[in-house]
């Protein structure tokens, strides 16, 4: 019952007026194969395009090798990951090392946050778990998140950054 | 009243059930609103348990089974994995389980007195709609672009194709006498900050769609929004563009409460869910799907389910009908009304074909939602809650609605203000009543809120499945 992917839309065709040359660098947003919210991902959206950067938001449910691809084609200066279904925990794991395991993105700045699993018992060994598992800062749910969010964004176009584990809040 | 119709011995109700839509209309026409829950569990004793709490419930009830989220995407293997290995499934696997299984879920039940309607959000829904045919499961919900665009990723052009030909696959359960019931789910896109005008003429459409595939007994959703007068001119509007296209009178509004960020407060639960029966009862709306007080920290219990159709059936007792409720067009052309005729007309003129004429709409941006990053969507409208709380839009994009929206340039909608915008009921209605309030939950950061058209059981978000 599988059926054929669209191409999300290029920046370039869905904002036509958008100065691209005055944006900081592009930023990929996106949810996780198995996760359908929308309203923590237009957030996102609204957040990143505000600090100056070009966003294309892939939306909800998302696959795992369309994710890869886009990024491959859209070479990003950073890539978000967003999950709010309490599976973000496995389903991060497996999509940084199919991320990581694409030459053009062993060094791609990539986020994740969100409510990463069911409860937060153990949000501080599963933040730095998938740290450890290459990304450059993890963002679980909370009141903090927002402000560091911004910070790590604001901060990003220099090159010497791999921040660990942003665990806490 | 007789609400049998035409059924003989309850022996064969099963193969010859009541028309959803008669039922409903017939039991608003004597007085009463019909409520129903989204309810749906994975296993038989706990679903069958969950209709027969409805159906006892001190309320005019019908019957809702809301389908996995595995189901919906078609993730069958998953399916039969979670049930070998006891792995709890978030509604109910009716394309997975045995006929004969689903049959005594109902068996006794399901009757004249109570029909049930299936619920599930998908946009490849050919397996699902075998299952219900085979089990002459005749009332179910659903639409081309309300059960694809908000969720996952499925191109629009496949969605409109399985739509179509699963609702001539459900009309022809007329040639075996029994009559398919289907309802919009258009009324409801993405749960919040989508403009009433714009729910309302997707709903609409959505009932041509199903109409001219062969569907003659429909039912057309409207969900709650943000504010009481703005969602009362809706229903009105909705109700009158119903009469004016419709080519059928077999067809009755269902209201929902609403569907964003829900108070935390049972007092605001209970306050919001009393103003959306209000709503339905004051506009001549027949049904209502309920919300419960759990419904921002949890799943809801059944206990959970029957105390808001009770609680509903209460409030809507003591409320009447608005005058204009009796003639929708005597109350003049509000805003709203100007503003959905004007995108229904223009999806219309795009062709006969209604589903190619969707297609075209979107694809234009004659149709376009508010922040639905669905890669078939314009995404160039924005929305915003103005100073009164009327839900307004803050950018047309390519809609004509140019010269019906208040003149005023497009406006910008910053992460901030998208955030209060997303919690503003929640908010107010956990304040309006805090005179007699139970302390609120902590409240969590509002960047999660709670999944959008989310069902009992959640399955329109997929808590496991992967996208089609």
């Amino acid at each position: 019952m599988s059926s054929p992917h669209t191409s999300p839309a290029r920046p370039a065709e869905r904002e036509p007026g958008h100065d691209t040359a005055r944006a900081r660098g592009l930023v990929v947003v996106s949810g996780v194969a198995s996760d359908a919210h929308t309203w923590n991902l237009v957030f996102l959206q609204l957040l990143i395009e505000e600090l100056g950067y070009e966003v294309v938001n892939l939306g909800p449910c998302v696959p795992d090798e369309m994710l890869v691809e886009e990024c491959r084609l859209l070479e990003p200066d950073l890539v978000v990951i967003s999950s709010v279904n309490g599976h973000g925990h496995q389903d991060g794991l497996r999509l940084i090392g199919r991320l990581r395991a694409c030459e053009s993105l062993v060094a791609t700045p990539v986020a994740i946050g969100g409510k990463l699993a069911i409860s937060d018992d153990n949000a501080e060994r599963i933040a730095r778990e998938l740290a450890a598992a290459g990304y450059d800062a993890v963002f679980p749910d909370g009141a903090a998140g927002v402000a560091e969010f911004r910070n790590f964004v604001g901060v990003l176009p220099r090159p010497s950054l791999t921040a660990g584990s942003r665990s806490g809040a | 009243m007789n609400l049998a119709g035409r059924e003989g011995s309850p022996a064969v109700l099963g193969e010859f059930p009541v028309d959803f839509g008669r039922f409903v209309r017939e039991a608003a026409g004597s007085g009463g609103l019909v409520v129903q829950p989204r309810m749906g569990f994975g296993t038989p004793t706990e679903m069958r348990a969950g209709l027969a709490a409805t159906k006892r419930a001190p309320a005019r009830t019908v019957g809702t089974v809301t389908l996995d989220s595995f189901t919906r995407v078609g993730e069958l293997e998953a399916v039969e994995h979670a049930l070998r290995h006891g792995i709890g499934l978030n509604g109910y696997p009716i394309v997975t389980y045995p006929d004969e299984v689903t049959r005594s879920v109902l068996q006794g039940i399901r009757g004249a007195d109570f029909p049930v309607q299936v619920r599930h959000g998908s946009a490849t829904p050919m397996d699902i709609f075998a299952s219900l045919v085979r089990l002459r499961l005749n009332a179910t919900e659903g639409g081309p672009v309300s059960y694809c665009l908000p969720y996952g990723r499925t191109p629009l052009a496949d969605s409109v194709r399985n739509w179509e030909h699963c609702s001539r696959r459900y009309a022809r359960l007329r040639d075996l006498g029994v009559e398919p019931h289907v309802e919009t789910f258009g009324g409801c896109m993405l749960g919040q900050l989508c403009p009433p005008s714009q729910l309302i003429a997707i709903s609409l459409l959505e009932a041509l769609f199903f109409h001219h595939h062969g569907v003659r007994s429909l039912s057309l959703s409207y969900a709650q929004q943000t504010s009481h007068e703005q969602d009362r001119e809706a229903v009105l509007a909705l109700r009158r563009l119903c009469a004016e296209f419709l080519p059928t009178d077999n067809w009755h509004i269902v209201v929902y409460a609403y569907m964003g960020v829900f108070p935390v407060t049972e007092h605001g639960a209970y306050g919001l869910l009393g103003d959306a029966a209000r709503l339905a009862v004051e506009t001549g709306a027949a049904r209502l799907i309920v919300k419960t007080v759990a419904e921002s920290r949890r799943i809801p219990t059944v206990a959970d389910n029957v105390a808001a159709l009770s609680h509903a059936d209460t409030v809507a007792r003591g409320v009447r009908p608005l005058p204009e409720a009796g003639d929708p067009a005597a109350a003049g052309d509000s805003r709203t009304y100007e503003e959905a005729r004007s995108l229904v007309e223009a999806v219309l003129n795009l062709g006969d074909d209604i589903g190619r004429a969707l297609l075209d709409a979107f694809r234009t941006g004659c149709l376009d939602i508010p922040y639905c990053v669905h890669p078939d969507n314009a995404q160039r409208s924005r929305s915003f809650i103005d100073a009164d709380g009327r839900l307004e839009w803050a950018d047309t994009g390519r809609m004509p609605l140019g010269h019906r929206v208040r003149s005023r340039r497009a406006r910008t909608v910053t992460a901030a203000g998208l955030l209060t915008d997303l919690s503003y009921v929640r908010t107010r209605y956990d304040r309006e009543r805090a005179a007699h309030a139970v302390p609120a939950d902590a409240e969590r950061i509002a960047v999660t809120p709670e999944r959008e058209p989310r069902r009992h059981g959640a399955p329109n978000s997929p808590d496991r499945a992967g996208t089609a």
